[in-house]
């Protein structure tokens, strides 16, 4: 609870410190709370399995692990903001303070455990967003984005609180626990109203995290968002909606399994392939990412459709994996816009030359997301495998297998660019700022100690 | 000094060393020096190798133990001949790029391949296997596309994807016997020692079959292989053709026969089939070739299907024939390749029309490729006389159509490989190579390495032999379907 308090009362002042103009003093005060939280998630660890505040959240280890990662993500993308920001807009201060209520709004969404604070974290996440996508004020596409994020975000958050509505109805509770009992106490006469419930807050869920086929906001708003806003909106925003899809499914409706694993199942396989084949078709790399994020949805619904032991800490290690490479691949894009001004892939020609270091960063983020072994990726992607063979589901490895070999062509189009393709209009050096280097080396070292020593993530949970 | 890891931890230490060196020539003489010192570090454990079927050097330290992955490491005497010869060839193939002004980061992506390649050859566990078997992907696709020529990029593009797809069902499979052992282990003690019903096993097989099958490449899977070798540097398909197929075959000995009797019982007859289909069909293509490297890159083709021929045939004969082919073909197809670089870069040209009579201004090398071809042919008194008569013997035994069919190898084999020395090496001289010169220095190094070892292992084969036949004997008597 700690670091929501933290959070909360971060935001204001920087909110306040933008107000009297003190710009230097936003990232560094902005990166010491967002310290002294991850403090408080560390220190709260193996502590909390009971729900607090009349039951409104729980801060169990589950909680804690997806919020320190949030915490942790959302540092390092603002650490890539330094000079960012500033370029785009007068207003720095507005930045970081949305940014903190949004993930604000994830760490409640982490930790929810009671139907109305899963509702209030959703919102205060979104809504933050909504107004950060469409922060280029004059910009065309930012604006569209915007509009888009906006309008389906409300309509999928209608949907959520139908569907909570209606299970509200047949449970008379809003406690997560209390709707576990009573699946439990009637598995013979659960009321029709429950599982009208339950598909509707599934629709909801899919609609935050991007699923097919409720995935067609996604490319748009990724693609018109300035980079660093999309890096944070798929990264951070999706850890924290599958954390919430993950508590609710794995605690609450378990039981009722067989009703739907089988719209899951088909969520996931269209979701798979809508994602990876229209991925293969991107010129420009943010499109690219923006569709192949939808891909790795599909990857991270495994572990929900077959529910079991090692699905926490698979969803877990995949969404570090995920994260950091989306984190490495946003912050290679930024640096290549700047020198180049497109976001295309022909903008990563000959970096393999201009700036080894950055090409082999950005190789083995795309590595990583590809899934080859030694990196954490592919951990992600074994541990997910695993957790869907526990159930069988042979037919389902056999398309993710398909997809996994689509995602290696199309990821490796952009190591084709830095290394095989020479530049029309000469060499740019593309340079690389002191906060970049910093977030690359931590994003690099972590993706592969993991690839090569995955217990020290698989063991926690 | 028999600690199997050092040989798995040298070359990744030799990678990092040289991947951040600029100088062409101390790079060179550097990977030259690291592999060598590989290769010294090889010795020891096969004069500490005890001839007999055991796992030996074993290792097995945990690794990821929530679940269940240890990263065992040992060698038996089919491993063995396989660590030598990559260890053995990589110094050879490194050697042979002498000529060319290449960087430290090659030399990183070669050694760094060949940790790769050991961690396939010694792995004891199958998520280590995998892994390795991934890894060793990585450095060869950079290697073929960034040094490579032509269509490079969508050839190795290709290549990549063709057999990332084959290998990502093999990772299904494994899971799902690991789903299977009792004690959830990627053991390859448990994988084998699983009874697993009949349709089971028959998709544990394609599963399997598909990766091997790809890598290795069997016919019909053939596809990426003859524009993959063409294309790359000489390096490149030399460690393509003279090491990485091997993975393959390995895998089928190790892997795949062990955990499917039942899948091979009932494919096996298949799989047969289409190795002699790929015999035939590579052989026939290999002749009417115009350029030389395209015609031994199909020509091993043919190679490499007698000895997958032979070890479905799974007796001893096909087996022993199969270990020792894997090796002489290593050496034969790294000498043809190493052959066919040579003449392109003193002719400029690869192309069987713009060559001829170099065997008067090149008399050296004209013996050397004598040599090699007679072993490529599999002539007496050469390596490949003692492997393709174990295998034919091997295959004869398995069915007597499939010998009949696969022995054509051997005339058609003699058909194109005459034909190569006769259009290179033989005939008028043609106008524009009136001034080369003959092969010396380092190129003369390694001819003669690879012929003495041609000889060496026609007339005494014994040796080599002895070294897996417990091993294959003991892997017969277990697993027989």
């Amino acid at each position: 609870m700690g670091a929501i308090i933290t959070l909360s009362l971060l935001g204001i002042l920087v909110l306040y410190l933008g107000l009297y103009k003190a710009k230097n003093a936003l990232l560094p005060v902005t990166l010491i709370g967002l310290v002294v939280a991850l403090g408080f998630e560390i220190t709260a660890w193996d502590k909390g399995t009971t729900p607090i505040y009349h039951g409104m959240v729980v801060f169990d280890n589950l909680a804690l692990s997806f919020s320190i990662l949030c915490i942790v993500i959302t540092g390092l993308i603002l650490l890539l903001s330094k000079e960012y920001f500033r370029a785009i807009s007068s207003n720095v201060a507005e930045y970081y303070t949305l940014m903190l209520f949004s993930l604000t709004g994830a760490l409640l969404v982490n930790s929810y455990h009671n139907f109305a604070m899963l509702f209030v974290g959703i919102e205060v996440m979104s809504v933050a967003l909504y107004i950060l996508v469409g922060i280029r004020k004059s910009d065309f596409n930012s604006n569209e984005a915007a509009l888009k994020y906006f309008l389906m975000g409300a309509f999928s958050t209608g949907f959520l609180l139908f569907g909570i509505t209606l299970l509200y109805g047949a449970t008379g509770t809003f406690d997560i626990t209390g709707v576990k009992e009573y699946v439990i106490s009637n598995p013979q006469t659960i009321s029709p109203l429950f599982y009208g419930g339950i598909l509707l807050v599934l629709v909801g869920l899919c609609f935050k995290i991007g699923a097919a086929p409720f995935h067609f906001w996604t490319p748009d708003v990724y693609d018109g968002a300035p980079i660093l806003i999309t890096s944070y909106m798929s990264t951070v925003v999706k850890v924290a909606s599958f954390a919430g899809f993950l508590r609710l499914f794995s605690y609450v409706f378990v039981p009722l399994h067989d009703y739907w694993t089988p719209v899951l199942l088909v969520i996931v396989i269209i979701t798979l392939f809508m994602g990876n084949i229209s991925a293969l078709m991107q010129t420009s790399f943010k499109r690219m990412l923006a569709y192949s994020s939808i891909a790795h949805a599909g990857y991270m619904l495994f572990a929900i459709v077959a529910i079991g032991v090692d699905s926490a800490s698979g969803i877990l290690t995949y969404a570090i994996a995920y994260s950091l490479a989306s984190v490495i691949a946003f912050g290679g894009l930024i640096l290549v816009k700047r020198a180049h001004g497109s976001d295309q892939f022909i903008a990563f020609n000959e970096l393999g030359k201009t700036n080894p270091l950055l090409a082999v960063t950005i190789t083995i983020a795309m590595l990583s997301l590809a899934g080859i072994p030694l990196t954490a990726g592919f951990i992600g992607k074994f541990m997910m495998f695993h957790v869907v063979m526990q159930d069988y589901k042979i037919v389902l490895l056999v398309l993710a297998a398909i997809n996994a070999a689509i995602g290696v062509f199309y990821y490796l189009r952009v190591v084709v660019h830095m290394y095989f393709k020479s530049a029309d209009e000469g060499a740019v050096k593309v340079s690389v700022p002191l906060n970049f280097k910093i977030v690359f080396i931590i994003a690099t070292l972590v993706t592969l100690l993991i690839g090569l020593y995955p217990d020290c993530i698989l063991s926690i949970l | 000094m028999d600690n199997l890891f050092i040989l798995l931890i040298l070359p990744i230490i030799s990678a990092l060393i040289l991947a951040f060196m600029k100088s062409s020539t101390i790079s060179k003489w550097t990977a030259l020096g690291l592999s060598l010192l590989q290769f010294l570090l090889t010795i020891p454990f096969l004069c500490q190798f005890v001839p007999d079927a055991a796992l030996q050097f074993e290792q097995s330290l945990p690794w990821i133990m929530s679940l269940g992955i240890h990263f065992h490491i040992g060698i038996d005497g089919i491993s063995l001949p396989l660590v030598l010869l990559t260890n053995g060839l990589i110094p050879l193939i490194v050697l042979s790029t002498f000529s060319k002004s290449l960087k430290g980061n090659f030399y990183a992506l070669v050694a760094f391949m060949q940790a790769g390649l050991l961690l396939v050859f010694t792995a004891l566990d199958a998520f280590t296997f995998y892994v390795g078997w991934e890894i060793a992907l990585i450095p060869i696709y950079f290697i073929c596309a960034l040094w490579g020529e032509g269509d490079r990029i969508k050839v190795n593009l290709k290549f990549f994807v063709y057999t990332f797809l084959g290998s990502i069902f093999m990772l299904v499979a494994i899971i799902y016997l690991y789903h299977q052992t009792p004690n959830n282990d990627f053991e390859w003690t448990s994988f084998t020692g699983l009874t697993l019903s009949d349709p089971t096993q028959r998709w544990i097989f394609w599963a399997f079959f598909l990766a091997f099958a790809i890598k290795i490449p069997l016919f019909p899977f053939h596809t990426w292989q003859p524009d993959t070798y063409t294309n790359a540097p000489a390096a490149g398909t030399m460690l393509l053709a003279g090491i990485m197929l091997k993975m393959g075959v390995y895998g089928l000995i190790r892997w795949l026969i062990p955990i499917a009797p039942l899948g091979v019982a009932a494919y096996g007859q298949l799989a047969l089939v289409l190795c002699v289909i790929g015999i035939i069909y590579a052989s026939v293509i290999a002749f009417k070739q115009q350029d030389a490297k395209r015609l031994i890159a199909y020509s091993s083709i043919a190679h490499v299907g007698l000895i997958s021929a032979g070890v479905f045939a799974w007796n001893q004969e096909g087996l022993q024939g199969a270990m020792m082919q894997m090796v002489n073909h290593g050496i034969s197809v790294i000498g043809l390749f190493f052959v066919i670089d040579i003449i392109e870069r003193k002719t400029q040209t690869r192309s069987l029309h713009d060559l001829g009579g170099l065997a008067s201004k090149m008399p050296k090398l004209a013996v050397f490729f004598l040599i090699i071809i007679m072993g490529a042919v599999g002539l007496p008194l050469t390596n490949g006389f003692v492997g393709e008569f174990l295998l034919l013997k091997g295959i004869f035994d398995y069915g007597a159509w499939f010998a009949v069919f696969g022995g054509l190898t051997l005339i058609l084999g003699a058909v194109y490989m005459l034909r190569l020395y006769q259009r290179t090496m033989l005939g008028e001289v043609a106008e524009q190579q009136a001034n080369i010169v003959d092969v010396e220095g380092y190129e003369l190094v390694v001819l003669t390495i690879i012929s003495i070892l041609i000889v060496y292992l026609g007339i005494f084969p014994n040796g080599l032999l002895s070294l897996s036949e417990a091993s294959v004997f003991q892997i017969l008597q277990e697993v027989k379907f």
